[in-house]
């Protein structure tokens, strides 16, 4: 029993990173049909900058702060305004393909100006662990799962109490009608490119510290949003939500009880029978087939 | 392309061909290594275009095919067996599990059949990774042996250099006999408004498998001489991102367009390597050249020049019309 508790706990705290990451990704695709293959690579960018900040002497609370804003100047404005807006009218896949480079490009970008060894990165959270319902968990878990949730809660509120987020909601279910009853569309879907870049800002410093700021880490981080995404819905925040803590939990689960060498298999089938059966998602709505 | 003069590009075809045959003579080792992977990799490309860019059905799974066939030449050639035997169990192999992944495409489109095809493609790269007693596990195959044709052992660079191409020859006439066969006809069908065609009495169903099986049985054929190219495998090269880079070529030289994946893998194979002089830069600036080329031509190379050759038929079309309108004033 204490083995599945420690398995769970760690299985929610990745799997709530990989939410974050999720939402992030249905959120560019709501509002602008944005396949973004390079989701892994903007969640792995971050902590480089923030390495690159300490490494100009910033202590780390201000490498944080440069690091999100620096984020959300390259990877919600500049990647929108450059790479999506000239290619949006084009249609979905030429775009998919633009993100796919992109992906590259971020990669041997950080190989060649950073490093291409595995960098340590300091935690927000302090190590050790404490005690609950008489197991020791790590605190590191625990932050990461309070930081995570209260992103989450967070964007939920400002998404569906804030008249902000009504109207970033309008701009993605129907942006003709949202434009004519008079909300700024091209705004808001600025203003989701600009959320994305938060997410995965904040992913990249809480996942970091875990597995090491290195150029190629953001393949494995990638493919666990994108399933996640999938998984859950891939119209709906919540989905993404929920897919992203079911892939953690799976993909924690899978290593201790199938195989290590087969653990990876278990969120792709999941994922093939997600699609076959229930292509919306678990918690998304029917898209209509376009014909 | 059809702004050419016929004899001028049938003249075009010859000098690319003899150039392909003899300018690669006097090349050195390397040399010739990149330009075997060039046509390998263009039958690659040239099944997924027949699956993406004339069917329409998006696939990310490829790699996956060229891993499949690589590791049945691998394993069938280490065992004795001859290369034509070896690629003919490949071309099987492959269309049988490109027909079954097709199965997805049946139930879901674009995007939904992007990500199952992705799944299968990360399964496949696992299975060659894990299977050891078949396929190696990390240590791979090796000592993977060059095939004689006709006699002549093609162990040197340059005689299995004319394999690969001769392969390609082979491959380019069916492909082009295929996409002007009815079967073509049906697959762009199918691209341009599968509802319909099957309105019209194609079997939709049929011939979104068949799309899938032969360009994965492509992929195959592309897999069964990447393995006595490289003489040995292992399963790194054949992961997602290989599926990633053929759907680039297919996208950069120009999807449902013949000539597309000749372009498109030469960019992707060659161009890191004339870039090479800028050292760790060449990737980077081949992801940076990728899209601003999508930028400015999302329908590849090809589409700039078919855009360029439709501009050009409009204005000779409209020279002609003017002519012939002043010449109707006149005889008013």
């Amino acid at each position: 029993m204490s083995n599945l508790f420690d398995l769970l706990v760690a299985g929610l705290a990745t799997g709530a990173i990989y939410a974050l990451v999720a939402v992030g990704f249905t959120l560019l695709w709501q509002t602008s049909q944005t396949i973004n293959f390079a989701q892994g690579e903007f969640v792995m960018l971050p902590a480089f900058l923030m390495l690159a900040a300490m490494h100009v002497g910033a202590p780390f609370w201000l490498a944080i702060i440069l690091g999100i804003l620096l984020s959300m100047v390259l990877l919600g404005l500049a990647f929108k305004m450059l790479l999506v807006d000239p290619m949006m009218r084009h249609g979905v896949l030429p775009l998919a393909i633009a993100t796919m480079a992109l992906a590259i490009g971020i990669k041997e970008a950080v190989k060649q100006f950073f490093s291409a060894e595995a960098s340590p990165f300091p935690s927000i959270v302090p190590t050790g662990d404490i005690s609950v319902f008489r197991h020791a968990v790590s605190l590191q878990s625990i932050g990461v799962l309070v930081v995570a949730i209260l992103a989450v809660v967070g964007l939920t509120t400002l998404l569906n109490r804030t008249s902000l987020g009504h109207q970033m909601q309008a701009a993605a279910q129907n942006p003709t009608v949202a434009r004519i009853i008079g909300v700024p569309v091209e705004r808001m879907i600025l203003l989701t490119f600009l959320i994305n870049a938060f997410l995965v800002a904040l992913a990249s410093l809480l996942i970091t510290p875990i597995y090491l700021a290195k150029f190629s880490s953001g393949e494995v981080l990638g493919q666990a949003a994108f399933i996640a995404a999938i998984v859950g819905g891939f119209n709906q925040v919540r989905g993404a939500i929920a897919g992203g803590l079911l892939i953690g939990v799976l993909d924690n689960l899978a290593a201790s009880y199938v195989s290590t060498q087969y653990r990876a298999a278990v969120p792709m089938l999941v994922l093939i029978i997600v699609i076959l059966f229930r292509p919306q998602g678990l918690l998304g709505r029917a898209e209509e087939r376009t014909v | 392309m059809s702004g050419f003069a016929k004899p001028l590009k049938i003249a075009l075809g010859i000098a690319v061909i003899a150039a392909l045959i003899v300018v690669p003579m006097n090349f050195n080792r390397y040399g010739l290594f990149i330009l075997s992977q060039w046509a390998v990799m263009t039958i690659a490309a040239m099944g997924l275009n027949l699956t993406l860019g004339y069917a329409g059905q998006v696939s990310l799974a490829q790699g996956a095919f060229v891993g499949i066939g690589a590791y049945a030449a691998a394993i069938m050639t280490t065992h004795g067996w001859p290369l034509p035997a070896a690629i003919a169990a490949a071309i099987v192999l492959s269309f049988a599990v490109g027909w079954v992944l097709g199965y997805p495409a049946l139930r879901v489109q674009h995007h939904y059949l992007a990500f199952v095809t992705l799944a299968f493609s990360t399964l496949a790269f696992l299975v060659f990774r894990n299977e050891s007693w078949l396929t190696g596990g990390i240590y791979g195959i090796s000592n993977i042996p060059r095939p004689h044709i006709f006699g002549i052992a093609t162990n040197k660079p340059l005689p299995f250099y004319y394999v690969c191409l001769g392969s390609l020859a082979i491959v380019s006439l069916a492909v082009w006999w295929l996409i002007r066969s009815p079967w073509g006809r049906a697959f762009i069908a199918l691209r341009e408004n599968p509802l319909r065609a099957q309105s019209l009495g194609v079997d939709t169903r049929r011939y979104t498998l068949m799309a899938f099986a032969i360009g994965s049985a492509l992929g195959g054929i592309a897999g069964a001489l990447y393995a006595p190219l490289t003489q040995y495998i292992d399963p790194v090269p054949f992961n997602l991102s290989l599926s990633l880079d053929l759907l680039m070529m297919v996208i950069v030289g120009g999807a449902g367009f013949y000539f597309g994946p000749f372009l498109g893998a030469m960019i992707a194979v060659l161009l890191p390597e004339w870039l090479r002089f800028t050292e760790g830069y060449y990737l980077m600036l081949y992801a940076i050249a990728v899209m601003l080329l999508l930028i400015w031509s999302p329908t590849g190379i090809l589409g700039i020049l078919d855009r360029y050759m439709a501009a050009r038929r409009t204005k000779a079309a409209s020279a002609l019309r003017a002519v012939a309108k002043s010449r109707l004033e006149t005889a008013q």
